[in-house]
């Protein structure tokens, strides 16, 4: 007895044992999860893709320190988001952009798009989608500058070219197809690959595809987003006529499906809200992409979605255990 | 073997290697025992004894007239030492009989036995459950006799008995089991003699294969009982839950198992409800998990209720930290206890002790919307949604994301990422809208 009054009771609301996943956990594994696509990048466009990438990664997470000191929160540059949101945002980049817009990009991704929101879990939008459509409106001329890949990490010859998808969309397939000997296969291996002009992490939608498939072996993400979204693009590149494989392929598409429209914060939590999320990401993105002015669509298309995420949470409920039931009964 | 399951749920670590191979054994009765008036869902009982009363095993210390409560009873032999406010395992304090022992183990007088129980009618049986004082012993305290008695349109058809145990580290139901197993499969024959159905079954979590063995070793002369061995997956054991995967149809929301049909009670109550009816015994002990890192000994004991939950730290060989949390019931839905001197009742089935470091509560962040309590939540309910409108003081709003049919199992709670309280807002949310009615 003398014992047990001497032991010190702790007392808290049920339940008293919690998994050991935690937030941080989470955002470092889906920053693993970009490693490949992070090393491709920095072999195919060299150090200065290098630079480009620890830049935005820097920038990101002072402007999420400076933030939260601002405000009086603790600093939490720990937990990952900001680590992510930069290595995404460079992931958006083109290797040969001035650094002066990553930074920018990066103060507009976490201070305005982030933090002015609320912080981590009250963001509307994708922070680091909102940071490259600043800098695509800001620097329209530098953002669609592409660094043709080099052939070796020591090479520094930078030579420009338009995307695929740009050249596609202004001079069409035909001209397209020229640059690869008028071999479609060519194509789609380069496409593979990433031995193509285009952002920093985007032009290998094979080691992008490895990441995101990590992910769904995780669990921490679900097929609820990315199938529906990247089997929409193929449905309307068939039915429109255009190439499917290009279309999956080209630009930001496995990014975008795997990385960017899977983002918790600013997509539906709702299985059937993600489903409708991933539909209309994949029909705006071919909208833009066949209709818009620019030549590629994911990131408008995500944006876009964004805004509709808490609607669909409200609409598209989950059916409560023994609701139809009820339903019926009362009839 | 038939096996089932219900969609979603979780699997927390089952813990159960601490007490499941300890046989069950009679713990020390206390010099004195403290018997709450309430130790049931329904109407508080009153006094029917006095201060300086002598009383018997068995006897009747507290009684009340409406339908839905359950009478207490002495629990031991002695003296009536004190009627007061008494601290109890679920909470507040709660007026109490205290009895001390005079350890002459005298049974009250007019206790019927009942060789034959199962030639007796339903409406004697029931009364002797109604007598006996049993409830729900899995944790839930619902009068067992309410349980029993449907209204007449609602046909029950069969009955379920409860042997999911999906509380992690508990192991009460898996000893009786294993070692009352035909007092079980006697209780259950008594319980569809009084429902009158002939259709019975067993539902045993498959981390239990000694159980699921000892209970078709049972039930081999029994057709019409069939054991059901279920996924291991929390919480399996709720009401719902179970009769999902047993019998495949879902109690409406709202709504209680009688309208599907069916009758859901607890191994342990099983045994109760035999041994009231075969012996006449009101229900005066019951089997208690002590368990734990936190415990130097643990044990599967049978006790007295009434003991004194310091009395089964003690048995147990004391804690073997300077702190940490103990809780009555198990690691997702029981009570973190604030004084030892609360007493076991009818429906505690495990005493858990955490170690120090297991008892922390980590801090809570924002919700990322990540939809793992979604995607977990046995009522297919929106807890993210819930949790961030219970953050923000919206309690009347959660009333419209299907607040009232949660029941707490904390499967939320448990997954996410961020460590939010959820179960807690959802508790405080309950609780402020019952008080603005």
């Amino acid at each position: 007895m003398s014992e047990a009054a001497q032991h010190q009771l702790i007392v808290s609301v049920s339940p008293h044992i919690k998994s050991e996943e935690t937030v941080s956990q989470i955002m470092w594994t889906v920053s693993a999860a970009l490693l490949p696509a992070f090393l491709a990048s920095a072999y195919f466009f060299g150090p200065r893709g290098l630079i480009v990438q620890l830049v935005t990664i820097a920038s990101c997470l002072a402007f999420e320190a400076f933030s939260q000191k601002v405000v009086n929160k603790p600093v939490t540059l720990s937990d990952g988001s900001a680590f992510l949101t930069g290595l995404l945002l460079a992931f958006n980049l083109p290797a040969n952009i001035p650094l002066y817009v990553p930074i920018v990009g990066s103060f507009v991704a976490i201070s305005i798009t982030k933090h002015l929101f609320g912080g981590l879990g009250y963001n509307i939008f994708n922070p680091a989608l909102v940071g490259r459509a600043f800098v695509l409106i800001s620097w329209p001329r530098q953002m669609t500058t592409w660094m043709a890949p080099v052939s070796s990490f020591t090479s520094v010859d930078v030579v420009s070219q338009a995307t695929p998808l740009n050249v596609a969309k202004l001079d069409g397939m035909a001209k397209l197809l020229e640059q690869f000997d008028g071999s479609k296969i060519q194509l789609y291996k380069s496409l593979l690959m990433g031995q193509i002009s285009g952002s920093l992490g985007e032009t290998s939608a094979l080691l992008i595809l490895i990441g995101g498939l990590f992910l769904l072996f995780k669990k921490y993400i679900t097929w609820h987003v990315p199938v529906p979204f990247i089997a929409t693009v193929v449905i309307v590149a068939l039915v429109t006529g255009n190439d499917p494989v290009f279309h999956l392929l080209a630009g930001g598409l496995m990014l975008g499906a795997f990385f960017m429209a899977t983002d918790y914060v600013t997509g539906p939590a709702t299985r059937r809200g993600q489903i409708v999320f991933g539909v209309m990401c994949g029909l705006l993105t071919m909208l833009i992409r066949l209709k818009g002015g620019y030549p590629e669509g994911v990131m408008f298309a995500i944006l876009i979605m964004n805004c509709f995420a808490p609607l669909l949470d409200r609409r598209l409920r989950t059916t409560t255990f023994g609701a139809v039931k009820k339903k019926e009964a009362s009839t | 073997m038939k096996t089932g399951t219900f969609e979603r749920g979780t699997h927390p670590p089952d813990s159960k290697e601490f007490t499941a191979a300890k046989p069950l054994v009679t713990a020390k009765v206390p010099k004195r025992v403290i018997i709450p008036l309430s130790q049931h869902i329904g109407a508080p009982c009153q006094s029917k004894v006095q201060v300086g009363d002598t009383v018997k095993k068995g006897q009747v210390v507290g009684q009340a007239d409406a339908f839905v409560s359950a009478p207490v009873h002495a629990t031991v032999s002695g003296k009536v030492v004190a009627i007061m406010p008494y601290p109890h395992t679920l909470g507040r304090d709660v007026p109490s009989v205290v009895i001390e022992n005079d350890e002459k183990e005298e049974w009250v007088d007019g206790l019927t036995e009942n060789p034959d129980y199962l030639s007796l009618d339903a409406e004697a049986m029931k009364a002797s459950v109604r007598q006996a004082g049993i409830v729900g012993m899995g944790g839930a305290t619902f009068p067992t006799h309410v349980k029993l008695s449907p209204p007449k349109e609602k046909k029950i058809e069969c009955v379920i008995l409860n042997g999911a145990e999906c509380e992690p580290y508990l192991t009460a139901d898996h000893r009786m089991m294993i070692e009352e197993a035909d007092e079980v499969v006697a209780g259950l024959k008594v319980l569809m003699k009084i429902v009158g159905v002939d259709r019975g079954y067993i539902g045993i979590e498959e981390n239990k294969p000694d159980s699921i063995k000892s209970m078709e070793e049972a039930c081999r002369n029994e057709p019409s009982i069939e054991v059901y061995s279920l996924h291991t997956k929390y919480p399996q054991g709720a009401e719902k839950m179970l009769i999902k995967a047993i019998v495949g149809r879902e109690v409406p929301a709202g709504g209680l198992p009688m309208d599907v049909g069916v009758v859901v009670q607890n191994i342990g109550t099983a045994v109760a409800i035999y041994e009231a009816v075969r012996y006449g015994r009101p229900l005066v002990e019951r089997v208690v998990s002590v368990t734990g890192r936190g415990i130097s000994e643990p044990k599967n004991l049978r006790v007295r209720i009434g003991t004194p939950l310091s009395s089964l730290i003690e048995e147990c060989g004391g804690f073997k930290y300077d702190s940490g949390k103990v809780i009555a019931g198990g690691p997702m839905m029981g009570m973190a206890q604030s004084n030892l001197d609360a007493a076991v009742i009818k429906g505690t089935s495990g005493v858990l002790v955490l170690s120090p470091e297991e008892s922390e509560t980590p801090p809570h962040g924002p919700c990322i919307r990540c939809g793992r309590c979604i995607d977990v939540c046995p009522m297919g309910l929106q807890p993210a949604m819930l949790s961030v409108l219970a953050e923000a003081g919206m309690y009347e709003d959660m009333k419209e994301y299907d607040l009232m049919n949660c029941f707490e199992c904390g499967t939320c709670a448990y997954v996410c990422p961020s460590k939010r309280p959820i179960v807690q807002w959802v508790k405080l949310a309950k609780m402020n809208l019952a008080q603005k009615k």
